[in-house]
């Protein structure tokens, strides 16, 4: 019996220490996704619709793309690839958890807690002193969870209400915030500029230059980040200790 | 978005494509990736992907060039002073506000 209560009070301080390190990632993805969901309602799509993408993906670049294709009506292949290229990054990440996660997190746990890595759980988890138990990682997720799928719920009733001349000009938010993610590590480092820089031109190409502009959005956007990053990886090789950092 | 069946395939193919990619490695992972390059590439990225999504089309977002470049300006000032992704958004959207409303008014 004493096992047993021991067990649950540390259930308890785990669970709750997962909850308030998930405080403030759900603060930011709140507003994060608000935008998103203003965006789904500007292109058609309605706040159920919205709600479920997010609740579903729990990401944003990739759920910016995936909307992008569904308006444009593209194919299913086309959205799968997208996806596939767009959150390959959680791949990695989840090959670096493993690595950090006790003995308590394996089996189903594994399946279930593998939907919750995002960059900013993925970075508070590996941010941890000691191995992370499968109690910790439920409430961290949790939270960040409720943030992202109810402030999309909050953003596509704002953009349901908003007179135009506000909702097109909010459209701009997601780019100015997707400015924000680049121009400091650009700034840094000249190697993350030039593949940035290398991505914008190869994606202006698909956009203006004749023939090549007929391929469709989400494979342009494919195309140019494998393109600019495995050319990256050719001419500036990252220094351990930077990847290490990234990692972590 | 009228169809709501093929809403629902977009939305299985997107949310099982993301999950698979997250889970599956998380899974079966035991061990740390070897090869440097697929490090690097992968490192490289996130990165990528922002700057493809971003250009041209944040030229198009507002629905006209002049407030969508205001945005952009704003945008990328506050952004080299590494202002919070918040304030950087808000703010692009209000030039573009003031740029579509100033357009209204003297139109």
């Amino acid at each position: 019996m004493k096992g047993v209560r021991f067990y649950a009070a540390g259930y308890m301080s785990n669970f709750r220490k997962g909850l308030h390190d998930g405080i403030p990632i759900a603060l930011g993805y709140l507003s994060v996704s608000f935008t998103f969901g203003l965006q789904c309602i500007a292109n058609g799509l309605s706040w159920w619709q919205a709600f479920l993408i997010s609740l579903t993906n729990l990401t944003s670049a990739g759920q910016f793309a995936g909307l992008g294709i569904i308006t444009a009506g593209s194919g299913y292949f086309e959205m799968a690839c997208t996806q596939l290229v767009i959150n390959m990054r959680y791949a990695l990440m989840g090959l670096s958890l493993s690595q950090k996660t006790d003995r308590t997190v394996r089996g189903v746990h594994r399946w279930c807690i593998g939907f919750g890595i995002t960059d900013e759980i993925f970075a508070v988890a590996m941010g941890s002193k000691r191995e992370v138990s499968n109690k910790y990682l439920y409430g961290l997720i949790l939270l960040p969870v409720i943030g992202w799928s109810g402030g999309t719920l909050l953003g596509a009733l704002a953009g349901a209400v908003l007179p135009d001349a506000v909702r097109s000009a909010l459209c701009i938010a997601i780019y100015g915030m997707f400015l924000a993610l680049i121009i400091p590590p650009a700034k840094k480092s000249s190697a993350v500029m030039k593949v940035i820089l290398i991505a914008v031109a190869l994606s202006c190409c698909f956009r203006y230059v004749p023939v090549i502009n007929k391929i469709s959005g989400g494979f342009a956007i494919i195309i140019s980040t494998i393109a600019a990053a495995a050319l990256g990886a050719l001419l500036f090789p990252v220094p351990e200790a930077d990847t290490k950092e990234a990692a972590e | 978005m009228k169809d709501t069946g093929v809403f629902f395939i977009y939305l299985a193919v997107m949310a099982g494509v993301t999950y698979l990619i997250r889970a599956v490695p998380f899974v079966l992972c035991k061990g740390k990736i070897k090869s440097k390059y697929i490090r690097d590439f992968l490192y490289y990225v996130p990165m990528a992907v922002l700057g493809a999504m971003t250009f041209p089309d944040i030229f198009y977002a507002t629905g006209s060039y002049a407030s969508s470049i205001a945005g952009f300006i704003v945008a990328c000032l506050l952004a080299f002073f590494e202002k919070s992704l918040l304030t950087v958004a808000i703010s692009a959207s209000g030039a573009a506000l003031a740029v579509n409303l100033g357009m209204m008014l003297f139109k």
